[in-house]
Order: structure tokens, then C-alpha cells, then sequence
């Protein structure tokens, strides 16, 4: 980001004379940051390179949410089909020139490795909310089609490279914003059961591995150890948890290495064993919070863009809870997607905070005259 | 802008609308969630004390026992690929409470190079300290011995014993047997996770890679106990791994070995082929490099020399070398004009020393100053008179030529058994327009002719053409792989071929013309290659070849003064015994000056390595002669001495 020392100077200055967050908000975010923190610790068995890590991508993640909260959300909103642009066109070239051979998803910009998908989270529902704004809502089925477009293309790249999970967070984010448009009920029923009509074919375009997991999640005594061993091992450890849990580092799973990626996709269950039910409500209460929060300023914002673009972001932050939370549970199959801003590494708490970023931006933008 | 959204555009009723949907959407989210909170409940409250319990005797883990790899032999029971037991140093992060100062101790007393250390450091990156990782592999008698020692010094340390790969025969098998390697973040993308738990290497190259899943075998598992810490106890039960096949390449090595010899290190490739069956009994390119290097790890500086060196070791010749045939070309153009009826059997032609395409003023040359005069196909295949093909080339037109030269299976991968094989160019009308989008011109048909101009072939390619010749224009697609065994007390079986490929040539007379030019190559007064096959004890047909360099006119001209570099290309293509052919080669030569004077000496050693071995020698086994062993071995040496053939009866 082409930020002159001078703007930063004064972006901080504005900062500090009339900060652009909302505090209940950021409280809120901090407060599962910390919670992620502590997690990891216990998870990445008292390894604190992890922990530190991890606080520098969240140190990372506040600058960009300070950033994006002094940006106006007309000028992102004039932004936002070139950004989208620019973010298909990366998505294009990782498909060409992108790293590793079975998987493609990074891009080396000599300096940075970065995965594009990363920017599709939030460009896609900025496009959807950008190409609503400009219609008439409800929207129509001409509507329908165009946002399909905007829509399906990241997400079939995506899911192309393969990501299933990313693929599903960029696809649930522009279907948000959509949806809060207010597209009819019987419009988004017949999308519905066109989209399970559709499950058979999309189940031939998946990769072995992707089947194979849905596979185990039917039947995963059948496959004791690869998938299947996972989700029971998880289910052991959230279980073993009871209500108040085993206590700070005390959970056999994790140390005693059954559960598979548990600082990562599986941190959830780390969590659960050892701050049990009781950690378990806290953690999803601050995430009820957190998204109504994010919708109430949805609902008090200025203009149709910025409506569309905070709900999406708000409500896209529930499925990586649910499809997470879903994952370690066994309620629904293996996806790849983190429990945001808990587990560790990737880019995701990197533009996780961005897009709260944006929301902050639009809370200090929003109505002034009720 | 149409002037229906301007009249209906009202913000006011949009505000009302997103907000019912806002609360719509955060009641279906609180009802998700809730169900996610209740699967919770489900798990902590309702199902506790069955999770608690089932944790608490969570002391039993599988841990995977990874197959032996399957053996490589030659034809003849000789081990091309080996496991040996050896011992490797395994560090334990986790357990070492300052690595650096461990490591620099224990170089004191187990050697440790910069690599060795750089790849175990590159290796702890994104991993948890309690998976152990290798530090070095191969450790030497010596070296466990003094580790022994002082191993109290060094907890979180371990020597493990593992199998690793070895190629006993070097260079020799660099190209076609290929290595193994350790498996990386691409190889984990394709692979299946658990089929290869436990396993550290994969075929990278040659026959390891084509048939890695033959190989590889299926891994075992035992259930192990574990103790609070995590540590293993004991092991409860195990199931064991299913090794992988042992394969029988149709390879021998002692052919093998007589065709690498000849090169003298120079570069070129040799491919023999068995007409009868397909099977490759020789696949030779030089220089090689020894595929050990790479097997745990090659160092920096061994890497750099071999893709530094200007020779490019690295490069398979045989498979994916490209050549000009140059006059290797002729027997086929041979056989062409006469199957398709562009020249009767005693067609003549006057070969003054330049051939002129009616109404232009540029020549095309004979080798030999002032013509060879007039010749018939015998004559012209002997002497390898330009004159005559590229007549021929230009009456049968470039179409006609490149779509008869194709049943010889030039322009197309001959499908043997490793990967990434060059298909070479059969040039055509079709190709040069899809390559350079331009016409075709007929001076071009004419060099054609003589397998120069835009021509390309690899050995490979060469070999299997020269087979289908020899074989009267039967075509047995041709392989490595002969045979292939379960275990070392399992049977060897010979692995199915697809069925030979009828002749496509309708009249024998033609192809008998042929052969007796290519007789006359090696044996008739004027042969190019005469003097070379004199005394042999079978009878060969070959063919001579030089391909230019540089000009695309035919002259050759003699370079032998001029430095190896700028040399000429040597080929040679030939076929024995020739009443019933045994064997067909291809030899190609970098810097060899011309194919009569550099290549065919060569291919004479490779043939006589083959027909005519020296006395003591085992003969060479006949094609039909199964290599299979009646008896069992469990160890692969004596296996390999089991397995040499009791008589191979041959010719």
C-alpha cells in the first residue's frame, strides 16, 4: 500500500483526535484475539514463537483496520471494481504462473508470497454491494444473473486451485450481501433447490480428497486413520471437556498429539477440552456479539453500498465459526476454513481485521440524523 | 438508467427492507449457532463421561511401518536398485534445550556439513517440536560406534536404522533406472497421505518414477502404547507392510555396459532394441551422473557441477535428445518410394554431384565431388547417394512422405515406459503451418529427403523405427519392463504386452531391396560403413549417417581436423542378424565427424557385444526364453544369482 510517511503521520494524529472504530466493536475483537492467543499457547505446547507470531499478525491486521477505518466508504466504493479487477486478474495468473503443483494459491511478488483468494473475501462483496447499489432493490432476476457472474467467477477459480473453504467464504460473502439486498423468499428457495439439484454434479468436480473427506464425515469409523481418525479424535477431546473443561494446558488430546493441525484447523478443540461448555458459550457469545454488532451498524449506515458491504462482512464472519465449529464437532464435513482470529497462521486474521476495517469506516460514516 | 429505477429508487423503503433482512439473517445465524452450541452441550454434557473415558484410555496409537521398495533387475537377475539397512542421526527438538550448542557438540563427534544442517533447520520450519527429524543420513560404522559413546551427552539425539536406496551400478543406470528422493510439499499434494505414511522417498526420475506405484507397496501399521508423556511403551500388534514389486527390466547389463563404454565420455546416446518383442536391451546416454547423489539429499556443490557442466549430464539423450537423422533417413525413404509406388525396384537415377529442382538455379549436393553416377536404390543406399532421394522426395512430395514415415512412428512418442519423452518433428505441410504459419516450399521436400531440414528425432524414436524395419514393418511397442515379481518368494511374471502390430509394408520384394541396401552399406564394395562389418560373424544392415551441424545443404564435408565442437553429428542405425533379427540399434554421436568413420566402428562393438560375445561370456538369452527363476530367495543378493538364466540358447 503506497502509504507516504506524512499520511501515515496524520492518519495517526486523526486517529487519535477522533478515532474511526467502534469501541464495543474492537473490545469485543480484542477480547477473541486474547482468547486465541492463550488457545495457541496451550496448543502450540508452550511454544512462544507461536504466540509471537501470532501477535505480529494481529499487530499487522490492527494497522490495516486503523487504514481502512480513515478510507470513506464512497471512495471505496469507487474503488471497488478495479480492486475486484485486479483481484481476478491475480486470481488468473496464480492459475498460470501460482506455486506448487497440485495446489495453486500463492503468488510470489519477490517480496511477499501471497495468496489472492485472500483479497476475493472482501472484493467480492464490495463488487455485489458496488453493482446493488446502482439498482433497484429488491433486485430482479436480471440482478440475479449479474451477481451470479460477479459471484461464481472468484469463486470457481477459487475452488478451482482447490480451496474449498476459501471458495465458500468468498461465495457465502457475496450470497450475503445479496441476501440483505432483500432478494424475495421465493427467489432465494428456487436458488436453494437449484443449488441442490445441482450437489450430484458438483460432487464430479470435486478432487478425490475433497470426496473422500465427505466420505469420512458419513461414515467415519470406516477410515480409522486419516479423516475419520480426525473427527474422532476431536469429538473425544471437545467431549472429555465436560462442562468446565480440563484447564489450561491440561488437555491429553492435544499434548499427546491426537489431534491432528491443533494449533491450526483444529485449535477449536483444544479450546473446548480445556476451557469445556462453560469457555465454549463465552467464545460463542462474543462471536453472536461480534456479528450483531456488525449488523446493527450494517443497519445504521449511510448509503445502500455501505449497508450491503457491513452485513456481508458480519455475516460472513459466522460461517467461519459455523463451518469450523461445525468441522470439530462432526457436524459437518472436513473444510480447511480457521476459527477466526483463533487459530493460527495464515493470512485470514490479516484480512479479517481489514474487513472490520471497512465496518469501522462505515460505522463513522454512517447516518448522522436519525 | 433506465427510467424505471430512477421513478422506484426509494431509499427509505430500501432502509426498512435491509433492516428486516438484517434481523432476519441474525436470527437464522443465533438458530445456527444455537444448534451448534446444543452439538456442544451434546458432546460435553450429555456424552462426557463416554468422551472423558475414551480419552483417558486414548493410550493406544497406530504408527505406520512403511513397505520395503521393490528391487530392480536387469534381464538377468542383475540388481540395478537395492535397499541397504543404514543408520540415520534423528533430533527431537522438542527435547534439546539449546539446539545450536548440541549441534556444534555433535559435530565433535558425528561429521556434519553446512547442508546437513541448513536442510534440518529448513525442515523445523513450520513443524512442532516433537516430531523428530533427520539430521544425517548414511551414518558410517565408525560414526554410530562413537555416537554410541556419547550419546548421554546428547538427549533428544537418536541413531534410527532405515532402508535407503542404492544403485550398485552407478552412471551406468542414471537415465533409465532414475533415483529416488525424498518426497516434497508437490509430491504430498498428489500423493495418497495414507498410503505413503511412514514413507520418506519417491520415485523422481526413469523407471522409479514410472512405476512408482508398482514399487512403492502398501505400508503396515502397529498399535502402540503410550505412556502420559507420550512416549511408546510397547507394541501391542501389529499388521505388516506389503513390500513393493520387484521389477525386471529387459535391460542387460552387460549389453548395457558394452554400449556406455564405447562413448568413451563423449556425448551421444545408443538405444537397442529386440525387434522380436519390443523390449529394450539397451538404453545407453552419455555422460550420466550417479543417481546416489540424490537419493538423501544432493549437496549444493554437487548439484552445481551437474547442471553446470556444459555436457548436461542431466539430460536423458536416448529420451529426450533431439537429433537430425541426416542419411539414417534413407533405408525408410527407401522403402516409401517403393510401397508407394514413386520408383520401381531397379529405378535408376544419374547422380552428377548436384541436383537442381526443375527450373531453379540452386543446388543440392552429393557427398562425393562429381556424382556417384548412375545408381539404382541398392547402389544409392551403399554409397548413401543424395541424388536419389531427393528426386524421390520430390516426386513423392512432402505429404505423402511425412504420412508414410509416421507408420515408423517418427513425430510421436514411441510410448516406452519413462516419463517425459521428446516426440521429435516429422515435418509436413501441416506442421510448419501450425508452428511458423508459413507455406511449404519445395526445396525443403528435398532436404527432407535426406532427413535434414526441419527433421528431428530422438534415439528412442530411432531405435523403434529401425525395429519396425527389421521386423518387416511389424511393430511390437517397446518397454523396459519385462517381468515383474510379489516378493521374493512370490513367482516372477512376465508383464503382458499388447499384441504385435501387423506389417504395414504390402510387398516383401520391396522391403528385401532394402535390406540389401542396407547390406551393401556394410558389406558391398562400395559400402559406406564396408570394412567396419567385414569380418563379423552374422550379417548386419545398417545405415550410415552424418547430420550437419550448421548448413542445410547436403554436402559433407570432412571435419574431422576441426575442433570436437564444431563437428559434425555421427548416426548410425542397424539391424542383426539379418535373416532373423535379434537386435536393432541406433547410435548417435555428438561430435563425431561422420557416421561411416566414427559411428559405425562403435556399433559394431554394440552388436558383437551381442551376437558374437567374446569366449566365456554368457550368450546372449533368446527372445522367447522366459528369465524366470524356479527357485525361491529371500535375500535379493542371492536372488540375483539365482535368477541369471541356467542356459540362455540364443541364435
Amino acid at each position: 500500500m503506497p502509504l507516504s510517511l506524512d499520511r501515515l503521520a496524520a492518519t495517526a494524529k486523526a486517529q487519535l483526535r477522533r478515532p474511526h472504530v467502534d469501541l464495543p466493536l474492537l473490545l469485543a475483537l480484542m477480547l477473541v484475539g486474547c482468547i486465541g492467543l492463550v488457545t495457541l499457547y496451550s496448543a502450540g505446547d508452550k511454544d512462544a514463537s507461536i504466540v509471537l507470531n501470532q501477535g505480529a499478525r494481529f499487530l499487522m491486521g490492527g494497522m490495516a483496520l486503523v487504514v481502512m477505518s480513515r478510507i470513506p466508504p464512497s471512495s471505496l466504493r469507487n474503488w471497488t471494481p478495479w480492486f475486484y479487477a485486479v483481484g481476478v486478474v491475480l486470481l488468473v495468473l496464480v492459475e498460470l504462473v501460482g506455486e506448487g503443483r497440485g495446489s495453486n494459491r500463492w503468488l510470489d511478488l519477490k517480496i511477499v508470497r501471497f495468496q489472492p483468494s485472500e483479497l476475493l473475501k472482501l472484493a467480492t462483496p464490495m463488487m455485489v454491494a458496488w453493482y446493488l447499489h446502482a439498482r433497484t432493490l429488491p433486485p430482479d432476476w436480471r440482478d440475479l444473473f449479474v451477481v451470479a457472474a460477479i459471484i461464481g467467477i472468484p469463486a470457481g477459480l477459487i475452488a478451482e486451485q482447490p480451496d474449498l473453504g476459501t471458495s465458500l467464504l468468498v461465495a457465502a460473502s457475496g450470497a450475503f450481501a445479496l441476501f440483505l439486498s432483500g432478494l424475495s423468499w421465493w427467489r432465494i428457495g428456487s436458488l436453494l433447490g437449484l443449488a441442490g439439484a445441482a450437489a450430484p454434479v458438483a460432487w464430479h468436480f470435486l478432487h478425490e480428497y475433497q470426496r473422500n473427506r465427505v466420505r469420512m464425515f458419513m461414515d467415519p469409523e470406516s477410515d480409522p486413520l486419516g479423516n475419520g481418525w480426525h473427527i474422532i479424535q476431536s469429538e473425544i477431546a471437545v467431549g472429555a471437556g465436560g462442562i468446565f473443561g480440563k484447564g489450561w494446558h491440561q488437555g491429553s488430546q492435544s499434548r499427546l498429539e491426537f489431534l491432528p493441525e491443533h494449533t491450526t484447523d483444529f485449535v477449536f478443540s483444544v479450546f473446548s477440552e480445556e476451557f469445556g461448555l462453560i469457555g465454549v458459550l463465552l467464545l460463542i457469545s462474543l462471536y453472536v456479539f461480534i456479528i450483531g454488532r456488525s449488523l446493527w451498524i450494517a443497519a445504521n449506515a449511510r448509503d445502500t453500498y455501505s449497508r450491503l458491504l457491513a452485513g456481508a462482512i458480519g455475516m460472513s464472519f459466522f460461517v467461519y465459526v459455523m463451518v469450523n465449529g461445525g468441522m470439530i464437532t462432526g457436524l459437518l464435513p472436513v473444510v480447511g476454513v480457521p476459527l477466526p482470529l483463533v487459530s493460527y497462521g495464515g493470512t485470514s486474521a490479516v484480512s479479517l481485521l481489514t474487513g472490520f476495517g471497512v465496518l469501522m469506516s462505515i460505522h463513522a460514516h454512517r447516518k448522522l440524523v436519525r | 438508467m433506465s427510467p424505471r429505477r430512477a421513478k422506484l429508487k426509494d431509499s427509505g423503503r430500501e432502509v426498512a427492507l435491509f433492516q428486516r433482512r438484517a434481523l432476519a439473517g441474525f436470527l437464522i445465524i443465533v438458530v445456527c449457532l444455537g444448534v451448534l452450541a446444543s452439538r456442544f452441550v451434546h458432546l460435553q454434557v450429555v456424552r462426557h463421561d463416554e468422551f472423558a473415558t475414551r480419552a483417558d484410555q486414548n493410550r493406544i496409537k497406530l504408527r505406520p511401518i512403511p513397505p520395503a521398495r521393490g528391487l530392480i533387475f536387469d534381464r538377468n537377475g542383475t540388481l540395478l536398485a537395492d535397499n541397504t539397512a543404514a543408520f540415520r542421526l534423528e533430533v527431537t527438538p522438542e527435547r534439546v534445550k539449546d539446539m545450536d550448542a548440541t549441534l556444534e557438540q555433535l559435530r565433535e563427534v558425528v561429521p556434519l556439513t553446512e547442508d546437513d544442517i541448513k536442510r534440518f533447520k529448513e525442515q523445523r520450519k513450520g513443524r512442532r517440536g516433537f516430531n523428530s527429524l533427520p539430521l544425517r543420513f548414511r551414518l558410517s560404522e565408525d560414526e554410530v560406534a562413537k555416537f554410541a559413546v556419547n550419546r548421554w551427552r546428547f538427549p533428544g539425539v537418536e541413531v534410527v536404522p532405515y532402508l535407503t536406496r542404492t544403485y550398485p551400478r552407478g552412471t551406468e543406470f542414471g537415465h533409465v533406472v532414475g533415483y529416488v528422493a525424498r518426497i516434497d510439499e508437490a509430491d504430498l499434494r498428489e500423493l495418497d497421505a495414507t498410503r505413503y505414511a511412514g514413507t520418506t522417498h519417491i520415485g523422481k526420475t526413469g523407471i522409479e518414477r514410472y512405476y512408482e506405484k508398482l514399487l512403492h507397496g502398501e505400508p503396515g501399521y502397529e498399535r502402540v502404547e503410550i505412556n502420559a508423556d507420550g512416549r511408546a511403551l510397547r507394541v501391542l500388534d501389529s499388521t505388516p507392510p506389503k513390500p513393493g514389486k520387484n521389477l525386471y527390466l529387459s535391460i542387460d547389463v552387460r549389453l548395457q555396459e558394452a554400449a556406455e563404454a564405447i562413448f568413451e565420455g563423449k556425448p551421444g546416446a545408443a538405444v537397442a532394441i529386440d525387434p522380436r518383442n519390443g523390449e529394450v536391451l539397451a538404453m545407453v546416454s552419455v555422460p550420466s551422473f550417479d543417481p546416489n547423489l540424490f537419493v538423501n539429499g544432493i549437496s549444493h556443490v554437487d548439484y552445481r557441477t551437474l547442471i553446470g557442466s556444459p555436457l548436461r549430464p542431466l539430460l536423458h539423450r536416448a529420451l529426450v535428445g533431439t537429433y537430425k537423422p541426416g542419411s539414417t533417413m534413407k533405408p525408410f525413404m527407401g522403402i516409401a518410394g517403393l510401397e508407394q509406388g514413386v520408383r520401381r525396384l531397379d529405378d535408376t537415377v544419374l547422380s552428377t554431384g548436384e541436383f537442381h529442382i526443375p527450373g531453379q538455379s540452386r543446388g543440392y549436393r552429393d557427398w562425393r565431388r562429381g556424382g556417384h553416377g548412375r545408381v539404382d536404390l541398392v547402389e544409392s543406399l551403399a554409397q548413401s547417394v543424395n541424388t536419389y532421394f531427393y528426386s524421390l522426395a520430390l516426386d513423392m512430395g512432402i505429404d505423402r512422405m511425412s504420412g508414410y514415415l509416421s507408420k515408423f512412428g517418427f513425430g510421436a512418442r514411441t510410448g516406452i515406459d519413462l516419463t517425459g519423452e521428446g516426440s521429435g518433428i516429422l515435418p509436413s505441410k501441416d506442421w510448419k503451418r501450425a508452428q511458423f504459419n508459413k507455406p511449404w516450399f519445395p526445396g525443403e521436400t528435398v532436404i527432407a529427403g535426406i532427413g535434414q531440414g526441419y527433421w528431428v528425432v530422438t534415439p528412442v524414436q530411432l531405435a523403434n523405427a529401425t525395429a519396425i524395419l527389421a521386423a518387416r514393418g511389424a511393430h511390437h511397442p517397446i518397454h523396459l519392463l519385462r517381468a515383474t515379481q510379489s516378493g521374493f518368494s512370490a513367482p516372477v511374471e512376465p508383464v503382458p504386452q499388447p499384441p504385435e502390430e501387423p506389417s504395414f509394408i504390402v510387398n516383401m520384394t520391396n522391403w528385401n531391396r532394402v535390406r540389401d541396401g542396407m547390406i551393401a552399406v556394410v558389406a558391398g564394395p562400395t559400402g559406406t560403413a564396408a570394412r567396419v562389418f567385414a569380418d563379423a560373424p552374422y550379417t548386419t544392415a545398417g545405415k550410415t549417417g552424418t547430420a550437419q551441424r550448421f548448413s542445410r545443404t547436403g554436402n559433407e564435408v570432412d571435419t574431422r581436423g576441426l575442433d570436437d565442437a564444431q563437428r559434425h553429428q555421427a548416426l548410425f542405425v542397424a539391424f542383426a542378424p539379418v535373416e532373423e533379427p535379434q537386435i536393432a540399434l541406433a547410435l548417435v554421436m555428438e561430435f563425431g565427424a561422420s557416421g561411416s568413420h566414427d559411428a559405425a566402428p562403435l556399433a559394431r562393438r554394440i552388436l558383437d557385444a551381442w551376437l558374437a560375445p567374446p569366449p566365456g561370456a554368457q550368450p546372449a538369452p533368446a527372445a522367447k526364453t522366459p528369465i524366470i527363476p524356479t527357485t525361491a530367495a529371500t535375500a535379493p543378493t542371492t536372488t540375483a544369482a539365482a535368477l541369471r538364466p541356467a542356459a540362455g540358447a540364443a541364435r
